[in-house]
């Protein structure tokens, strides 16, 4: 017997007002287990449905099921039983400033859970060996790397062993080294947790490296999905512009402008 | 044709007039119900107490060094300024009564949330600001944490329960440094200083007035913070502005509230 997927994005809408849509007729399905990307460019809207899978918004129209429940028939009570079986990884990571990083990882556990303190102290540490940081437990965010921190972040959003993780933009500003180690992670991490893992990201060719399954979204739409050999092979106009980094395209490269000569005032 | 556009100016005024009342009123609605939510929500800052007492030392413990010198220099100057007033009349001796009075009244509430509202005020708005800014609520909000709950009710009740101990101290401050100008220097007999102050003070219509004015105080100017903060728009020119906003409103909040409270308190139904 087939699974049912984790989530399932059926004709979602939204806009944050009613006269710019940014999700039209959105459906999206995340199997068990796999590690999907929603790529595309900066403001198409992929942020936008990760919050929707958060149940952060509420579709305007269609219909979204996440971990077997409608987020848009959750009360209160429901939403927090529900985010407390996902973690969500923020783009800068959002560590709490005020807190060391051991604090940080022992915060969804001292929330939720009431553990004796030796036993908190165990998980923090597995937590933070699993990203590699142990020995850095005592330092505070600020004297963190970009890097570390997003390390840190991602063993806070894994202390709860969350059987759907979100990544919103985990690559951004990362040296080619953290790079490759935070690829490492989400693979690995959706491996040995069992968890399914959701990556939203513009950084194609890394990105690709490690999904199972992509789907690729601009103005709101999904126009393209597949697993990454199909995608790479698309003749797709869009997804070859977007997968190769080409400049001019079916985006152009100019913002709508009147003709150039016009505006250098140049006789006709 | 003038006319016409006489009439189209002024509607544009008035609508705009109309505008921002509207808003206004919404923003205090809103603001309204945030207190609302936050006192319903209050049960992890009295249940875990601790998350409160760190708050208690933020906002209370580092403003003691401000409040406990300003307290001191108004009580002295209070002294400086009474005497020469009082001498003329020949009723030096109510030195005391003077001092302590002016500081338990009013001085005492009124400095002391002015200086509250500058000091861990904006201390608080800007914090829950930055939070904001730096994703870390909408995180916690993902880990199925409210932040409310977790964040802003310590800050409230950490600020609201230092408020009145911070005036109190500042009174208390004030008195002392009116003795050592009154008497230590000036030379006025301690004797009368002190009992003359003893007789005069009252322990309901004054001290327990006084004390009422710093919670009513510590209440606004903490809500103000706490609320700025939390609605700040999440970008450095918003968080600083949110900042400023705290601590014009709340000193407006204060000197606003304090007439009323002293109109109600200290002028009706006791024949005064």
């Amino acid at each position: 017997m087939q699974q049912s997927p984790i989530v399932e994005i059926e004709h979602v809408s939204f806009g944050y007002d009613a006269s710019r849509p940014v999700l039209r007729d959105v459906s999206v399905s995340i199997p068990r287990g796999s590690v999907v990307g929603i790529m595309g460019q900066s403001g198409c809207g992929k942020t936008t449905l990760l919050r929707i899978i958060a149940a952060a918004y509420r579709p305007s129209a269609g219909r979204a099921r996440v971990l077997g429940a409608l987020t848009t028939e959750l009360d209160r009570e429901g939403l927090f039983a529900m985010r407390r079986r996902m973690g969500m990884l923020f783009q800068f990571g959002a560590l709490f400033t005020d807190l060391s990083v051991y604090e940080n990882v022992a915060f969804p556990l001292r929330e939720h859970a009431r553990l004796p303190e030796e036993l908190l102290h165990d998980l923090v540490m597995m937590k933070l060996q699993a990203v590699g940081l142990r020995g850095a437990a005592h330092l505070m965010p600020t004297e963190l790397s970009g890097g570390m921190a997003r390390r840190v972040a991602l063993a806070r959003c894994i202390a709860l062993d969350p059987q759907l993780i979100l990544y919103d933009e985990p690559f951004t500003g990362l040296d080619p080294i953290s790079f490759g180690v935070i690829v490492r992670l989400i693979r690995n991490l959706n491996d040995s947790l069992g968890a399914t893992s959701i990556i939203v990201t513009h950084d194609v060719q890394e990105a690709l490296g490690v999904v199972d399954y992509v789907y690729f979204m601009a103005a709101g739409k999904v126009i393209a999905q597949g697993r990454p050999e199909e995608v790479r092979a698309s003749g797709e106009p869009f997804v070859n512009q977007f997968v190769n980094g080409r400049p001019d395209g079916p985006v152009p490269f100019h913002y709508p402008a009147p003709q150039y000569g016009a505006d250098l005032e140049l006789a006709a | 044709m003038i006319l016409g556009n006489l009439v189209a100016a002024l509607r544009a005024r008035l609508e705009a007039l109309g505008g921002t009342v509207t808003s206004a009123v919404w923003r205090l609605g809103f603001a309204a119900r945030f207190l609302a939510y936050l006192v319903m929500h209050s049960g992890t800052a009295f249940r875990r107490f601790r998350l409160t007492t760190a708050e208690i030392y933020f906002a209370g413990v580092l403003s003691l060094i401000i409040i406990l010198v300003s307290g001191l220099f108004v009580g002295m100057v209070l002294a400086l300024q009474g005497y020469t007033t009082l001498q003329r009349y020949g009723a030096a001796e109510s030195l005391g009564v003077l001092v302590a009075l002016s500081l338990v009244r009013e001085l005492g509430p009124v400095v002391a949330g002015l200086l509250f509202a500058s000091r861990a005020g904006s201390a608080i708005t800007a914090e829950i600001g930055l939070m904001k800014t730096t994703e870390q609520l909408s995180a916690m909000e993902m880990m199925a944490v409210d932040p409310i709950a977790r964040v802003v009710a310590p800050r409230f009740w950490g600020g609201v329960i230092s408020m009145p101990l911070l005036a109190a101290l500042f009174s208390a401050m004030g008195v002392f440094g009116g003795y050592l100008i009154g008497v230590q220097l000036i030379g006025v007999d301690a004797g009368a200083f002190w009992s003359q102050m003893q007789a005069a003070v009252d322990l309901r219509e004054d001290i327990l007035n006084g004390v009422i004015k710093s919670v009513v105080f510590g209440i606004a100017v903490t809500w103000i913070s706490v609320f700025e903060g939390y609605d700040a728009p999440p970008t450095a020119e918003g968080v600083s502005r949110a900042t400023t906003r705290t601590v014009v409103t709340s000193s407006l909040a204060i000197l606003a509230l304090d007439f009323i409270l002293t109109a109600l308190m200290f002028t009706g139904g006791n024949g005064k």
